[in-house]
């Protein structure tokens, strides 16, 4: 499974790890929807450490669309929820 | 819906649409070819934008660094003339220059980080678009407008997201650079005003200078005075016979002449 973390790149992630993956992703999806941001850096942080720790760097030169693609490191609350509305931060 | 499906959904639609369809598929190759270059010129850009604010941020903490040290050497000389409410003077003003050079300093480490950011993203984006030009050659040599839609639509998917990614991130490094140059603008003014040499940022010039010059002025004439009255004879009179030595040694030398 192809991922990428926005400002990172991609990486490749095992199917394995995928079911601890998204209960990491639903803690950060929570977290945005409480509007809590001390939570959603913490959930986001833990998700975004855990996909690179479980990951492998995709081949640079390739042009494979990823599978899921994750908010960059530093990415704020706000940010996020720009990014998911109909004209958000994401440039097009 | 998870939240990194959303993202992907969104991301991707948003990417597709950022590529208009052209009549025939092999001028999207082109276009999409263009856009790519134009996009890599644009990273460079904001690269060498972030290296600019990074070199200015840097040359005002060597200016603040510089007051800095100055108070500390005016206290320090302050003290020594017994004059502790100058030196506390002097130490306030440099405590408020230290939590500005802290500020800068803070500033200067998240530009070095979008510097590094900005300049691995142009390497992934330079990388991508060799792949996707030679691949691009390779469709329009090889297949027919037909057979290319699909072999298009693989290649554009890709580069479309690495595109839409890079985009982002310029975006977001041209938001931050723009907050640090206004800063960094309010900190020049200050710089050039005077103002930062004065802890009341009233611009009354650097009076602790003036105050302790004075007191050193008229220290020095007292060290110099007390020097000359010090000076003792016998030296004097050990210099003078080095001086005498040489005529001492010409009379005698020209005695031999006045005999003959």
């Amino acid at each position: 499974m192809i991922v990428r973390i926005l400002g990172e790149g991609q990486v490749d992630v095992p199917d394995e790890a995928l079911e601890r993956l998204n209960e990491l992703d639903a803690t950060v999806e929570q977290a945005v929807e409480a509007g809590d941001e001390v939570a959603f850096k913490a959930a986001l942080d833990a998700l975004l450490d855990a996909v690179r720790r479980e990951a492998t760097p995709h081949d640079v030169d390739s042009l494979d669309e990823s599978d899921l693609i994750l908010p960059p490191a530093d990415a704020t609350m706000a940010e996020v929820a720009q990014m998911l509305s109909g004209d958000g931060l994401i440039p097009g | 819906m998870s939240l990194w499906k959303r993202m992907t959904l969104i991301f991707r639609s948003k990417a597709n649409t950022a590529l208009d369809r052209a009549e025939d598929p092999r001028e999207t190759l082109d276009y999409s070819y263009q856009r790519q270059l134009d996009l890599l010129s644009k990273v460079r850009r904001g690269v060498a934008d972030v290296a600019t604010s990074r070199k200015r941020v840097e040359l005002q903490v060597n200016q603040l660094q510089q007051q800095s040290d100055k108070l500390q050497t005016q206290a320090e000389k302050a003290l020594s003339v017994d004059r502790e409410d100058l030196a506390r003077e002097a130490l306030t003003r440099k405590s408020a220059l230290t939590q500005q050079i802290e500020d800068l300093r803070a500033q200067h480490a998240q530009l070095q980080g979008e510097e590094e950011k900005l300049t691995l993203a142009q390497q992934r984006l330079q990388a991508k678009v060799e792949s996707f030009r030679s691949r691009k050659e390779t469709i329009k040599a090889t297949y027919t407008a037909a057979e290319a839609q699909t072999r298009i639509g693989e290649a554009m998917s890709g580069i479309g997201e690495e595109m839409g990614d890079v985009g982002l991130a310029i975006q977001r490094a041209e938001d931050k650079t723009a907050n640090m140059q206004a800063r960094a603008g309010a900190i020049d003014e200050l710089i050039s005003s005077g103002a930062l040499d004065d802890a009341s940022s009233i611009n009354r010039g650097d009076d602790i200078s003036r105050e302790l010059d004075a007191m050193s002025s008229h220290s020095d004439v007292e060290a110099e005075l007390a020097r000359l009255k010090g000076a003792k004879k016998p030296e004097a009179l050990e210099g003078g016979s080095d001086i005498l030595e040489p005529s001492a040694e010409k009379e005698t030398a020209e005695r031999p002449e006045e005999r003959s």
